[in-house]
């Protein structure tokens, strides 16, 4: 707020110097910024006006006139575990991979190598997803097999390698390796950026009290750097609860909710079931779709608040 | 366009003019100006995706024989279809179901066409093909129970009694099974699990859906996504569009005394065995099917998708009720059920079928 205030001030400033009013260039840009931020709201708030008329004769709706014959709570709660358990996968294997990264990048590699991986690493994010899922299911997935087989063997025992192992690579495990590929460069992108802010001086302070570079990294730049990685992987999180394509094409969905990540039978996720059944869907079958579609805009703004605050938090700090 | 492919579209269209030429010829309707090449004007249509490769065939074909018509489909799905149908948006739809009562959809439709009539006929037949993946096994039997069971999940490996009494004499490996559906809703699914549930109630316990019922079995998403997923799992067994099956195995289905195979004479015979649905045909120019999938007769093969168009026999403008007419002539007309055959691997309707549903089409005119 008071960053909002000096700026006023400073403007006000300006336009006594110039003569008391203020100039045209100065209007212009400040109706076309309020413009643009009205518009972004009034967008948002239309697709939430949307979600809820849209969704609400079927969260109203018995069970009797919805698809399956359940309530809306009944079929919209293995989705949201679905699209959760992926999303969460995803994030549990990109976040110390992105990191590790983002270290290399920043504090090990030559500068120019840095350069060099840094936008093959962006690159990632330029993939259409469609394309992502079609690599899913005809590269990673067949390869992903024998893995599978020899956690159902050797790991069996963990509820989430149970199996039986799935003999077309088409599952929850799959489906969370590429949804990991997929939020690296963002989360990525955030810790890069960050790790390369760390003070110099508290870097070359730590190594000259004969610290180890690892030593150095783990006592300046990961303290340094944790809240933004945090929000950052909350980005990524954001990304991954809504992507559609890749998990549309690659997951074998059965509606069932279960933690069993390598199994041919896996809960479909909120925005995958959207894709799939909205083609044939009418009447109160597609307001039950888009009801879901607002369980996942509550679940999506959930993470981004989350987001915010935590880089709220750094930022007072 | 590769020069095979203008050919192919070349010898299309000189069919068509032949063939309705004849039309005109035996019919003495004096209607010989629909088909002969002056049509113009745009008609849009939207429904099933099931018969998008054929709409794209016809209308393909028929764009080239009238140069300034222009015809659009969009496989917004059968739902979808007929919602547009009967909001006005769209002048044909195309659908997987017959058009019923559920929803009111019936007497929207009729009300859409007042003062005409509701026309619906087939025009989309497909058969649904069992593949699996057994690199071993060349020719797989089975009974429709076997079939039931094995996608209700109780038959979990290949060596099972139940389907080696189905194979006298093969030899079936220990792999487990598994089963493949639709992980979309589609009419495909729906056809497949009204069959097992016509033939086979008493193992087949679901209801009929387009979503499908059982929990537990892979899945993927549409006929591409099912053939693939077939294609990668060994021992895997999944039901999609005969056309799409490729290299994988086809199950023979047991009907009556003997196995047959998903051909297109084996899938166009049930239309004329089965009776017309009394319930659902509610004009004079509705020809919806009450499929006999229990059929025993030679020959026969029951699991068939087939998909309707919607129309209307009186449009607004005089335009639009020509190239209406002229575009759903083409497509019940031997050319066009040829053309639909070529490119979707649909069944071509029979040719006392395409006589009982001809007067419907004749019927469109401007009012």
């Amino acid at each position: 707020m008071a960053r909002v205030d000096t700026t006023t001030n400073a403007g006000q400033l300006l336009a006594a110097a110039s003569g008391g009013r203020r100039r045209v260039g100065d209007r212009v840009f400040s109706n076309t910024a309020v413009i643009a931020a009205v518009t972004i709201l009034a967008l948002l708030a239309g697709v939430a006006i949307f979600l809820f008329a849209e969704g609400l004769p079927a969260v109203t709706a018995s069970a009797s006139e919805l698809p399956e014959g359940k309530t809306f709570i009944d079929y919209v709660a293995p989705l949201a575990f679905g699209t959760v358990l992926a999303a969460a996968l995803a994030a549990i294997v990109a976040v110390p991979l992105a990191v590790a990264a983002a270290l290399f990048l920043t504090h090990i590699a030559p500068p120019r190598l840095a350069l060099t991986l840094g936008y093959l690493v962006d690159l990632l994010a330029a993939i259409p997803s469609i394309v992502y899922g079609l690599w899913g299911i005809f590269v990673l997935g067949p390869a992903a097999v024998p893995v599978m087989k020899w956690l159902e063997e050797t790991l069996g025992f963990i509820p989430i390698f149970e199996g039986p192992a799935s003999t077309t690579g088409r599952t929850m495990f799959v489906a969370g390796l590429v949804l990991a590929v997929m939020i690296l460069p963002i989360v990525s992108a955030v810790a890069r950026e960050v790790f390369s802010q760390t003070p110099r001086k508290l870097q070359e302070g730590a190594l000259a009290l004969g610290a180890t570079r690892w030593e150095m990294i783990r006592m300046t730049v990961l303290p340094f750097g944790k809240s933004s990685v945090i929000s950052g992987a909350m980005l990524g999180l954001g990304r991954a609860l809504g992507e559609t394509m890749a998990v549309t094409i690659i997951l074998s969905v059965s509606g069932i909710v279960t933690f069993n990540l390598i199994s041919q039978a896996n809960p479909s996720t909120i925005a995958a079931n959207i894709a799939l059944d909205f083609p044939e869907s009418s009447g109160l079958a597609i307001n039950a779709l888009i009801a879901t579609g607002l369980v996942l805009f509550a679940i999506t703004l959930v993470t981004n608040f989350a987001a915010r605050a935590v880089i709220a938090r750094q930022n007072i700090e | 366009m590769s020069r095979f492919r203008w050919l192919a579209v070349f010898v299309a269209a000189m069919a068509l003019v032949v063939g309705v030429a004849a039309c005109g010829d035996s019919e003495d309707s004096g209607s010989g100006s629909s088909g002969s090449g002056n049509l113009s004007g745009e008609v849009a249509g939207a429904g099933a995706t099931s018969q998008q490769a054929a709409q794209e065939a016809w209308i393909a074909n028929f764009e080239n024989e009238n140069s300034s018509a222009t015809i659009s489909y969009d496989p917004v799905g059968s739902g979808g279809g007929r919602e547009q149908f009967n909001a006005g948006g769209v002048a044909y739809a195309g659908s997987d179901a017959a058009i019923s009562e559920e929803e009111g959809e019936l007497k929207a439709a009729q009300k859409r066409c007042e003062p005409g009539e509701l026309i619906e006929v087939p025009a989309y037949v497909s058969p649904i093909a069992i593949i699996y993946n057994l690199p071993e096994v060349e020719e797989l039997k089975l009974s429709p129970e076997t079939l039931a069971r094995i996608f209700n999940q109780e038959i979990t490996t290949w060596n099972d009694k139940a389907i080696a009494a189905d194979n006298p004499g093969v030899e079936l490996p220990d792999t487990r099974i598994t089963p493949v559906n639709r992980s979309d809703e589609s009419g495909t699914t729906e056809n497949f699990t009204e069959y097992m549930s016509e033939v086979v109630p008493q193992v087949w316990t679901y209801e009929v859906s387009g979503d499908w019922p059982v929990k537990g079995g892979e899945a993927a998403s549409g006929t591409s996504g099912v053939v693939e997923a077939v294609g990668a799992g060994e021992g895997a067994i999944g039901y999609a569009d005969a056309s799409q099956a490729g290299e994988l195995g086809i199950a023979k289905i047991e009907v009556g005394k003997e196995f047959v195979e998903p051909t297109a004479e084996a899938a166009a015979k049930i239309l004329e065995e089965s009776p017309a649905d009394k319930e659902l045909s509610a004009d004079k120019y509705m020809f919806p099917f009450a499929l006999d999938r229990k059929t025993e007769s030679e020959g026969t093969y029951p699991i068939v998708l087939v998909s309707y168009l919607l129309a209307c026999t009186k449009y607004e403008s005089a335009g639009e009720a020509e190239l209406v007419k002229g575009y759903l002539e083409y497509v019940i007309s031997p050319e066009g059920q040829e053309a639909a055959s070529e490119n979707a691997g649909s069944a071509p309707l029979s040719a006392s079928l395409t006589k009982k549903v001809t007067p419907a089409v004749e019927a469109i005119e401007a009012g």
